[in-house]
């Protein structure tokens, strides 16, 4: 099993006739098979992937016509924010946005219009994600992972990529591999993740990597301390990185927490989780963990 | 992206907010007939010199002086225009002052702290105003938090009239300042969200001796992402108070910051680009910057990231590490190859490629014939590079 997306997914893509759109649902269709559809205004009626799957002009036409219930969206940033509103006025289950730099105000609209809906948005900003096998959705390399059963959550793409090649080298596979996107606003936090992993009976340990910036790593890991009984393993980007030349004092003021990696990983280590200091102890401290579970 | 103190009341005056003003200065010429002009138009007979850098602490730091008459003003001005501004936010060589603003003095009864910013945990953003004004504010959170009073503003409707009538009763404000200051956060709120602003912060905002409500000292901060539809924002940008390889790894499409260790570093992802720095320094070395290449590291990033990274002196080995997930590791190592053979590179480079093809790529490193040194694990890469440096 898996979390969120499986080989039963019926996945569209937004933006699916420009550039990275088509490439990229390409592979996510040659890696499962289940792209269904893909939406762009104006090119509803023609197919695209070498037609291989249909386009429609709109989120609703392409929920009614092939019943889809995962959107990833690729558009480009000024248009991105309404992708995503279209896709939860279209009653999508899950909308994964990768793309990079939507203007912040733009995502206060959509995190506000997104309450009383019932779409999960993963992203903006975010590799998507990736169930070994099953499914991928977003820009994770299909290849670099196996079927398994450890979680992966991360705010990062590339360390992502680095923690699933460390956990297949110590012969762990995935469940679930999701990248949440570093941005500032973003639909599913680390806690959301932290719960489906643990309800989800087919994963037995979950890997959270975190970066300075933001107070979510502190709230999961006090969720981890309250709810969480599966091992964690955790780690910090950002140990090195200086203290910004900051701006005012705002920013400061309104978490009231210290969002350095230090202050970060000492929180994590007393809510029991096991948080490496090097990025290259990820594989060998889960295996370590779950021996100790084992024994 | 920053503004100077200057630019930010322009933009505050274009809506509607009341500002100590005053006149700009490039020039040591121009000082006198500035002062002169600051005291017809403002009908003042004292002034304030205020040093235009972007970093804060300037008053601390000497970038900021009252001067009582104009001789003082004169001599304030000549002084501080052209200095190498030390504050606890610059660097140790501080930053030269290119420009002053010559100001109106105001005679203050009250200071207030006054900002607008995103609340990450809540998605939106928040008003925060405070009585103990023109003090170190992050004290005030921490030791006495109620004295900061926050109000959570709803993305559809907007700051609303009674939630800045709110803010203004809370800073204990009567009659016509109540007036002027609620006035003054509904126009806050919207100069804010117009101009894209991550962060807006008026501190202090002052009630003059002659009851007017006041923004005294602005700052801003603008969301990079929206700058394509600020054209005014883009306008104001200042390069010379921005680090100039930066500047030119902006122009490259280069993510570049400068550190003071001497392991340069070139990573694709900023967080595995961090992960990459923080092992360097487990491991004994000090990484001279960060560098996120971006996803297609290509033949152009990667001679680029050479450039960038080698135009920093300090910089004594570099590691490379790569990770190649959509792009495959036998391309990028085919195009550091072409890289490092067309510039002429004189330090160690220890280059580390996971992903796709990462065994031709190794095997493409070792038989060819510029000098590299392959390393297989993000560990085994991190510790050759800092034996190169320690060596």
């Amino acid at each position: 099993m898996s979390i969120l997306i499986n080989k039963d997914s019926k996945i569209i893509v937004q933006g699916i006739t420009g550039t990275e759109g088509s490439f990229h649902a390409g592979q996510c269709l040659d890696y499962a098979g289940n792209v269904v559809g893909g939406v762009t205004p104006g090119k509803g009626g023609q197919t695209a992937l070498d037609g291989r799957v249909p386009v429609f002009n709109t989120c609703r036409e392409a929920r009614a016509k092939v019943g889809a219930n995962v959107s990833l969206i690729f558009v480009p940033p000024a248009f991105a924010a309404d992708a995503i509103m279209e896709a939860a006025d279209a009653g999508i289950e899950l909308a994964v946005c990768i793309t990079e730099g939507i203007p912040v105000d733009d995502m206060v609209k959509v995190y506000e219009y997104l309450e009383n809906k019932t779409t999960r948005l993963v992203g903006p900003n975010c590799p998507g994600l990736l169930t070994p096998g099953e499914a991928k959705v977003g820009i994770m390399p299909g290849f670099i992972a196996k079927p398994g059963r450890i979680g992966v959550i991360s705010k990062s793409g590339t360390l992502t990529y680095e923690a699933v090649h460390q956990l297949c080298a110590e012969g762990m596979g995935q469940s679930t591999c999701v990248g949440i996107g570093g941005d500032p606003i973003i639909g599913t936090k680390m806690i959301d993740l932290l719960q489906l992993f643990q309800e989800d009976p087919d994963t037995d340990a979950i890997v959270m990597i975190g970066e300075i910036g933001g107070s979510m790593e502190i709230e999961a890991a006090e969720y981890v301390k309250a709810h969480i009984t599966k091992p964690v393993v955790g780690f910090i980007a950002g140990q090195t990185a200086p203290e910004g030349r900051r701006m005012g004092h705002a920013g400061a003021i309104v978490s009231g927490a210290d969002e350095s990696a230090a202050a970060k990983m000492a929180v994590m280590r007393s809510c029991g989780i096991n948080v490496v200091d090097s990025p290259s102890e990820i594989g060998k401290t889960m295996k370590a963990a779950l021996a100790k579970v084992a024994a | 992206m920053k503004i100077h103190e200057y630019q930010a009341k322009e933009l505050l005056k274009k809506f509607n907010i009341p500002i100590q003003d005053g006149i700009v200065v490039e020039e040591k010429g121009q000082i006198e007939a500035a002062i002169d002009q600051v005291a017809s138009q403002f009908n003042t007979t004292q002034f304030v010199i205020k040093a235009q850098i972007h970093a804060g602490g300037r008053g601390k730091g000497g970038g900021v002086k009252f001067c009582p008459t104009r001789e003082s003003a004169i001599e304030h001005a000549n002084n501080i225009l052209g200095m190498q501004l030390i504050t606890h936010q610059t660097t140790a060589e501080g930053q030269k002052v290119n420009k002053i603003m010559v100001a109106e003095a105001l005679d203050i009864e009250k200071e207030f702290y006054v900002a607008i910013t995103l609340d990450r945990s809540t998605g939106q953003n928040v008003f925060m105003v405070s009585t103990e004004g023109g003090v170190e504010i992050e004290e005030v959170a921490e030791s006495n938090p109620d004295a900061i009073q926050k109000v959570w503003v709803e993305a559809s409707t907007g700051l609303l009239p009674f939630q800045a009538r709110q803010l203004a009763y809370a800073l204990g404000l009567e009659g016509q300042q109540f007036k002027q200051a609620s006035k003054l956060f509904m126009n806050l709120y919207t100069c804010y969200v117009k101009s894209d602003a991550s962060i807006a912060e008026v501190n202090p905002l002052v009630v003059t001796t002659q009851g007017n409500v006041v923004a005294l000292d602005a700052k801003f901060n603008f969301d990079t992402n929206a700058l394509y539809r600020q054209k005014d924002i883009v306008a104001m940008r200042d390069l010379e108070e921005e680090d100039p390889t930066e500047v030119e790894a902006d122009k490259f499409n280069l993510n570049y910051i400068k550190l003071d260790g001497n392991v340069g570093c070139m990573v694709n992802g900023a967080g595995l680009a961090m992960g990459t720095m923080d092992i360097i320094k487990l491991k004994g070395g000090e990484p001279a910057n960060f560098l996120d290449v971006g996803g297609g590291a290509n033949v152009d990033t990667v001679k680029n990231g050479f450039k960038i990274i080698l135009s920093d002196k300090n910089v004594k080995a570099v590691l490379i590490n790569i990770f190649g997930g959509i792009v495959r590791c036998d391309r990028v190592a085919n195009g550091i190859i072409q890289a490092v053979s067309e510039l002429d590179l004189n330090v160690p480079i220890v280059v580390r490629l996971a992903g796709t093809n990462a065994d031709i790529a190794k095997e493409l490193l070792e038989n060819s014939d510029v000098e590299l040194i392959a390393a297989e694990s993000l560990e085994e890469a991190a510790e050759k590079v800092v034996a190169q440096v320690t060596a």
